[in-house]
């Protein structure tokens, strides 16, 4: 008897030193997966297993977690003038407002880890969220008397945070412009200009022959390519890359992506925190297609992602990067749609890309100066999809024809061949509402009274 | 203590208050104490101040007299100078950034955003007070979220020809008829009480 409860209570124990054992290893291993609560958005999937890239190191709570999204999503958020800023709702004349919708913590409308609440743009609140404080919202417009709340966002017309392309008087100025405007443009890169005004001893283009590196590494096609190169041109020479730093010139053979940061830091910013870039930051392995939640080839599922991937080492060939290093990977319909695209028809040097929509050439300002550099983080403009309205449609479209195509997922998919079949009622409203001129006619009213 | 020498701060610069924060508890003993209406008063005395600079000074001068520049609500957009409320609403959310220990808004019986309106019951008699009272300032106390507030309502005049012309012809306005000297609205500063 007395052995037989003996051996229960060895079995008991050992079976836990067993479970706390396993469960250790999992939480400081490969099988962290274990203690997911849930699976997490197609924003932090990849990451997902550095717990403490939200959570921080001890699990600190609420607190960590809010200072983790500001960390990555503060600046983007500050840059397009939020629209309900956390500043906003800490003033205690909102308290009743937040007592009801506490509009101070990202995770309020954006809870990770759970996958059956989690809606468009990782949001998982119902999709009428904005009735709690804009319930009276008819007593100002009255268009929008029998608007259900479920479509303020949904519908094309409004976002909680960025309203850049769809405030009002944005709507009526650029309501009326064209569909395809008189002369669009797609705005030019200047880092080899900006890079030859501030170095003009160094930019100095350099032939194959001025090639610095050592006979062991030169090969001839390595050397043409580069040579050809807008390093080359910009007097960026073999070690200008190879080299271990910018002041201890021992030959690096394969540099690695700090290297491309010595001049296109703000480049690897965006594209670290991009879905591209984001696992590098994260100190994780790099993306590989293998990891997508999109469609992508099989044939290149384990390719890692880094500058080379698209750039391609030596030729840095920035065509290519813009189309077929894309195409190389994304297999969904439409990145397979583009080459059918009226946008891919274009002339070259009117050239519309899948860069140039997904990785824009906007300004940044760097060192005081405002110089016009490609964005790395293709998702900066992904969600809401009105975000591409500003930073790239308006370029060559109408304010109305990209709303309107960016409501319609049909001619997304088919890669924008064709006219868009929805339409987007805002710029009707917001111009009616100018026209309808009933303060107007009471200002002028008041004038002639004033005058007379 | 800690709660004047926040407050004592506050009043010294409303721009560097957290850097003050920390040496200023002598200072504070010294003075006396220093109760909230003068508190208030006294960081409505920087707002107010900074505020009529602005609007004199950079606005109406660069704008009406010199004719240089724009100002717009869109100043982003259109290149132009912030509107003076714009400025006002900028260094407020600025300082509700900085979790400086106080709080203050620009509201309006006759708002241009809807969201300006008052919404609190103080707001409401502080902001009706003001307008029936010109000259004076209104001080009450309320509760808000749990926690009790000091809170002193001061006039907003029309103090440059910009306010009244901008605010009588804006689309969104529910008045056209202000002048110069008009209360236009109020500023409220918040004080936590302990």
């Amino acid at each position: 008897m007395a052995s037989s409860k003996a051996k229960v209570w060895a079995m008991w124990i050992a079976m836990t030193i067993f479970a706390a054992t396993y469960l250790g290893y999992a939480m400081a291993g490969k099988h962290q997966a274990l203690y997911l609560p849930g699976a997490t958005t197609d924003g932090h999937y990849q990451i997902e297993l550095k717990c403490e890239q939200c959570h921080g190191g001890g699990f600190e709570g609420g607190a960590a977690l809010q200072k983790a999204c500001v960390r990555c999503h503060g600046d983007e958020l500050a840059a397009v003038e939020d629209s309900h800023p956390r500043k906003k709702f800490t003033d205690p004349r909102n308290a009743e407002r937040v007592s009801k919708l506490d509009a101070t913590l990202c995770v309020t409308c954006h809870s990770e880890h759970r996958p059956r609440h989690t809606r468009a743009m990782g949001v998982t609140l119902a999709d009428d969220f904005c009735v709690f404080c804009h319930a009276d919202i008819e007593e100002d417009r009255k268009s929008h008397k029998d608007f259900g709340f479920e479509g303020c966002a949904a519908a094309g017309c409004h976002n909680f945070h960025d309203n850049e392309a769809l405030y009002e008087d944005f709507l009526v100025k650029h309501g009326g412009d064209p569909d395809l405007l008189e002369s669009p443009r797609v705005p030019a890169r200047d880092f080899g200009e900006f890079n030859r005004r501030v170095h003009p001893d160094q930019a100095i283009p350099l032939l194959a022959a001025a090639s610095d590196a050592p006979s062991s590494a030169a090969e001839r096609k390595i050397v043409d390519d580069w040579a050809k190169s807008a390093h080359a041109d910009g007097g960026i020479n073999c070690s200008g890359c190879h080299s271990k730093t910018e002041t201890d010139r021992t030959w690096v053979g394969k540099p690695g992506l700090d290297v491309c940061a010595r001049c296109h830091e703000a480049e690897q910013t965006g594209f670290r925190a991009g879905k591209h870039g984001m696992r590098l930051a994260a100190e994780l392995e790099p993306m590989s297609p293998v990891l997508a939640r999109l469609p992508m080839k099989a044939d290149v599922k384990d390719q890692p992602m880094g500058c080379e991937t698209c750039h391609g080492g030596h030729r840095y060939d920035t065509a290519r990067a813009a189309v077929d290093a894309c195409l190389g990977c994304h297999d969904d319909d439409h990145s397979r749609e583009y080459k059918k695209s009226p946008h891919f028809e274009l002339p070259a040097e009117a050239a519309v890309t899948c860069a140039t929509c997904h990785l824009p050439r906007l300004a940044h300002k760097q060192d005081g100066e405002r110089r016009v550099l490609v964005q790395h983080n293709q998702n900066f403009n992904l969600r809401p999809n009105e975000k591409m309205i500003r930073t790239v449609c308006m370029n060559c479209h109408g304010l109305r024809f990209a709303i309107d195509a960016l409501a319609d997922p049909a001619l997304i998919a088919n890669n924008f061949r064709g006219k868009p079949s929805k339409h987007v009622g805002s710029i009707d409203m917001a111009i009616a509402r100018e026209l309808s001129g009933e303060k107007d006619k009471d200002r002028k009213e008041r004038r002639n009274e004033e005058g007379s | 203590m800690k709660n004047k020498a926040v407050l004592m701060g506050a009043v010294l610069s409303v721009g560097s208050v957290g850097a003050i924060l920390g040496g200023c508890s002598e200072t504070t003993a010294k003075s006396g104490g220093l109760n909230p209406q003068s508190v208030a008063d006294s960081i409505h005395a920087v707002l107010e101040s900074d505020r009529t600079v602005y609007t004199k000074f950079v606005v109406n001068r660069l704008v009406k007299e010199e004719k240089v520049i724009k100002a717009s609500e869109h100043w982003k957009d259109d290149k132009a100078l912030p509107l003076p409320a714009q400025m006002f609403r900028m260094g407020a959310e600025a300082v509700a950034e900085k979790n400086a220990g106080f709080s203050y808004s620009l509201l309006s019986l006759w708002p241009i955003n809807k969201q300006n309106e008052p919404k609190t019951e103080a707001e409401k008699s502080g902001l009706k007070f003001i307008a029936e009272n010109p000259g004076q300032n209104f001080y009450t106390e309320e509760e808000l979220g749990g926690k009790k507030y000091y809170t002193a309502v001061y006039p907003d005049m029309a103090i440059a020809p910009a306010c009244v012309e901008c605010h009588n012809d804006h689309k969104d306005t529910p008045k056209s008829d202000f002048k110069i000297g008009d209360v236009m609205g109020g500023v409220v500063i918040r004080l936590p009480m302990s």
